[in-house]
């Protein structure tokens, strides 16, 4: 395999690696700085309790985000140098601004946060987990700002061989950004809406717990249908946009090969990129332009047509990205996203009815809905990276030309080989081990810890 | 004052941060399966630095924000030239902080061995390849006019890096025993205290032969304060050792930290205003002129740090203010 197709593969690894954890840091820390804020106004300690044992899966997700973090920040230099060179100027920026105003924040007081229950009074602690869930979330806001300029940049002239800024409150006010963010944000409280709402589905069914899973239900219901709701209406504000600023990705998100004023939307299709064609599909008429244009008539560009203006304007490559997994993608995002707002309206209605816990089909189905977000967060990342070959920057540089000079194939491969399987394996750990606090519930202190340890159980409980 | 030298000034003040925090972590962590003789001791060192390493951490990840946001050929050429250097210190990194959190999730004896063993590596081997990457960038790499690194993983080994990298393992060492010494309370001080005064003699001993080397190896003395700064450190580390000996342990944290402030800002005095020399061609060196982002972006950047810094160095110092009780086995620390 070339450097070019090895990297390519590291970075989607550990992208979506790092992505696997991120969004439900951004969304638990929320819910967690709520439960503890109702703490300290309501004195309920059931609140409390609920802030440190949901706390306690936080923070294993947490590590894992932070540790697969840094190596995304050392990537573009270690693997794609060239377009580090060329987007510097632009892109650096708000890293530094990540790590300046976000990443400082966000350790520094989640350290005060997990040490300091007996040091700080009750309201600067609830005040700690607030800065943790608002820098977190700012983080998010910053890393997307760079991936938006990315998808579709502005603010910048093409100066010294090299992007340069020339508006930096155009990089923050990037319509893509002003979409993409709040699509994130939201996806980050639909996981951890539908991640507490599986467990304590869990433990309803056993009958362990009640009180405690019966309360953080509500919660996690609650946020679960209002931000699913939310995401789609973002989303499908985020498509709209999409027609204007990267219509090739949103027609490869459609398979519509040929341009029309009344656009289908296709279900389901049996794709022929060779001939650049659908052998079948099953779709709505008109539906895609009513989509884009909130009316029955309008023109949605085809990739043929696409093809063929960019080929014109950036000269001849292969300008279509990847159909297929961008489609496909596209419909579990967006089929998993409706399955979890069914469910949420379901569960609501029941529990409203007093009959949620009597229902065990229903938390059944809450249980096993837990992966359902971390597909949708995973195909939705699939389609906006995809969707943007052969770019790294829309229009301005393709994946081909960013990629590092000096690096050779065997350090890629040592290095891709050698990520997977310590990633691997810390999977594996990380998940068994948010299993086992999950299955134990709320309990004070873990029983073989302290057994082990003989004296001073207190250490670490 | 020119916006690149105030850039390069601020990615100075980050990396004397980073080696002043993260030292005295990576230390703690390098010392942990000496000092805790059973397991409750070593959750007690562990904890020394449990609320705040991941903040320490954080001043590594700005000072490669910096990096990129203010000179990204720099960011470019160092991260692709020291690529596989930087996969091993990223490893390292990977299961030191895993190892924190998951530790204490479950009790066998061998799982609390193993991350133990984590959190030792993964100190000490950052400590090195930082060590080793110092002392590459003094002396220099091949960089071509392309601004492109053409050597491998083996160019940057030399028993000039490779000693500057044990330096730097011996005075993190030092330091995270003397950091020890203040946060812990009865039989465990004393305990931190002879690891100090014994890694703190193989460190001096270290650390001349270092200043030797540089002198041997690289144009550092041909910057008056850099050289001055150089000497300063070893003064200071030499004081710091004196003051362990009487059991001053707050002043000897002071002096051990001096000398890593002064050791840095000697190294980055010697590089001025260079970041990376190239061994080749003295003209093919990246500089803070031609490797620097544009004016606009550089202005952007030193608003934000001027606002930001100061917040943060404020929040930090209050974080270690709350902490700063002594620890013990018997004492409640949350996890």
């Amino acid at each position: 395999m070339s450097e070019l197709l090895l990297s390519r593969w590291q970075f989607g690894i550990t992208s979506t690696y790092h992505f696997f954890f991120v969004p439900l840091t951004l969304g638990l820390s929320i819910l967690i700085a709520f439960m503890e804020v109702m703490y300290v106004r309501t004195d309920n300690e059931l609140y409390k309790k609920m802030a440190k044992f949901w706390g306690k899966l936080f923070l294993i997700n947490f590590a894992m985000g932070v540790v697969t973090g840094i190596v995304q920040e050392f990537h573009f230099g270690m693997n794609w140098s060239e377009y580090s060179r060329f987007m510097g100027d632009i892109f650096g920026a708000p890293l530094a601004l990540e790590a300046l105003t976000a990443f400082f924040l966000e350790s520094t007081f989640l350290g005060l946060w997990v040490f300091g229950w007996d040091k700080l009074s009750r309201k600067v602690h609830a005040l700690t987990i607030c800065l943790v869930a608002f820098a977190s979330n700012l983080s998010a806001f910053w890393i997307l700002a760079a991936n938006s300029f990315m998808q579709s940049p502005t603010g910048y002239a093409i100066r010294n061989g090299r992007a340069e800024m020339t508006d930096f409150m155009a990089l923050l006010t990037n319509p893509y950004l002003l979409y993409q963010f709040p699509h994130v944000l939201l996806s980050g409280l639909v996981t951890a809406g539908v991640f507490i709402t599986a467990i304590s589905a869990w433990h309803l069914l056993r009958q362990s717990h009640v009180d405690f899973f019966r309360a953080s239900m509500k919660i996690g219901l609650v946020c679960t249908l209002l931000a699913s709701l939310a995401v789609g209406g973002s989303g499908h504000l985020q498509a709209q946009m999409l027609a204007k600023a990267q219509p090739m990705k949103l027609a490869a998100v459609e398979a519509l090969w040929e341009t029309s004023d009344s656009a289908p939307f296709s279900i389901v299709a049996m794709i022929d990129e060779k001939n650049k064609r659908n052998d079948f599909a099953l779709s709505i008429p008109g539906a895609l332009t009513f989509l884009v244009h909130n009316s029955p008539m309008g023109e949605v560009k085809g990739i043929k047509a696409m093809e063929q203006e960019y080929t014109a304007r950036y000269g001849p490559a292969d300008y279509v990205p990847p159909v297929p997994p961008v489609f496909w993608s596209f419909r579990v995002m967006a089929g998993a996203g409706g399955l979890l707002i069914l469910l949420a309206l379901a569960g609501v209605w029941l529990w409203r009815a007093g009959k949620l816990e009597s229902t065990p089909v229903l938390l059944k189905a809450l249980l096993y809905s837990l992966p359902l977000p971390y597909i949708a967060n995973s195909a939705g990342w699939i389609v906006t990276e995809i969707g943007r070959q052969p770019w790294i920057v829309f229009g301005l540089q393709r994946v081909d030309q960013g990629v590092s000079m000096a690096v050779d194939a065997a350090s890629i491969w040592i290095s891709l080989i050698g990520f997977t399987l310590v990633y691997g394996a810390l999977a594996l750990v990380a998940v068994s081990l948010m299993r086992k606090i999950a299955v134990a519930g709320p309990v004070d202190a873990p029983a073989d810890a302290a057994g082990a340890a003989g004296k001073g159980a207190t250490l670490w409980n | 004052m020119e916006l690149n030298v105030v850039w390069f000034i601020l990615v100075a003040v980050l990396f004397i941060g980073f080696f002043f925090l993260e030292g005295f972590d990576y230390g703690v962590g390098i010392l942990l399966p000496f000092l805790g003789r059973d397991d409750a001791e070593r959750r007690l060192v562990i904890n020394t630095i449990g609320p705040v390493w991941d903040g320490n951490e954080v001043w590594m990840i700005t000072a490669g924000g910096a990096l990129f946001a203010a000179f990204p050929h720099v960011y470019a050429t160092l991260f692709s030239g020291f690529y596989l250097a930087l996969f091993l210190l990223l490893l390292a990194l990977i299961g030191r902080g895993v190892a924190f959190e998951f530790r204490s999730k479950q009790a066998a004896p061998s799982w609390r061995a193993a991350w133990d063993t984590a959190i030792f590596t993964g100190s000490l081997l950052p400590a090195l390849l930082w060590g080793v990457a110092v002392a590459n960038l003094l002396q220099g790499v091949p960089i071509d006019a392309n601004m492109q690194y053409t050597g491998n993983f083996f160019t940057l080994l030399s028993p000039y890096t490779l000693t500057a990298g044990l330096a730097f393992v011996l005075v993190f060492t030092y330091h995270g025993a003397v950091f020890i010494s203040l946060k812990v309370e009865g039989e465990m001080i004393g305990r931190a205290r002879s690891a100090g005064l014994k890694t703190g003699l193989a460190a001096a001993v270290a650390c001349l032969t270092l200043v030797g080397l540089t002198y041997v190896s690289t144009d550092l003395f041909r910057s008056l304060p850099a050289g001055a700064a150089l000497w300063g450190a070893v003064a200071s580390f030499l004081v710091s050792y004196w003051l362990l000996r009487g059991e001053k342990y707050g002043l000897s944290f002071t002096f051990s930290g001096l000398a890593i402030v002064l050791t840095t800002l000697a190294f980055f005095a010697g590089l001025f205003p260079r970041l990376m020399v190239s061994s080749l061609n003295p003209a093919w060196s990246l500089t803070i002129y031609n490797s620097a982002s544009s004016p606009y972006t550089l202005k952007l950047m030193t608003i934000a740090a001027a606002v930001m810094v100061p917040v943060v160095l404020g929040y930090q110092i209050w974080a270690y203010w709350v902490f700063r009780k002594r620890l013990g086995v018997k004492g409640h620390l949350e996890y």
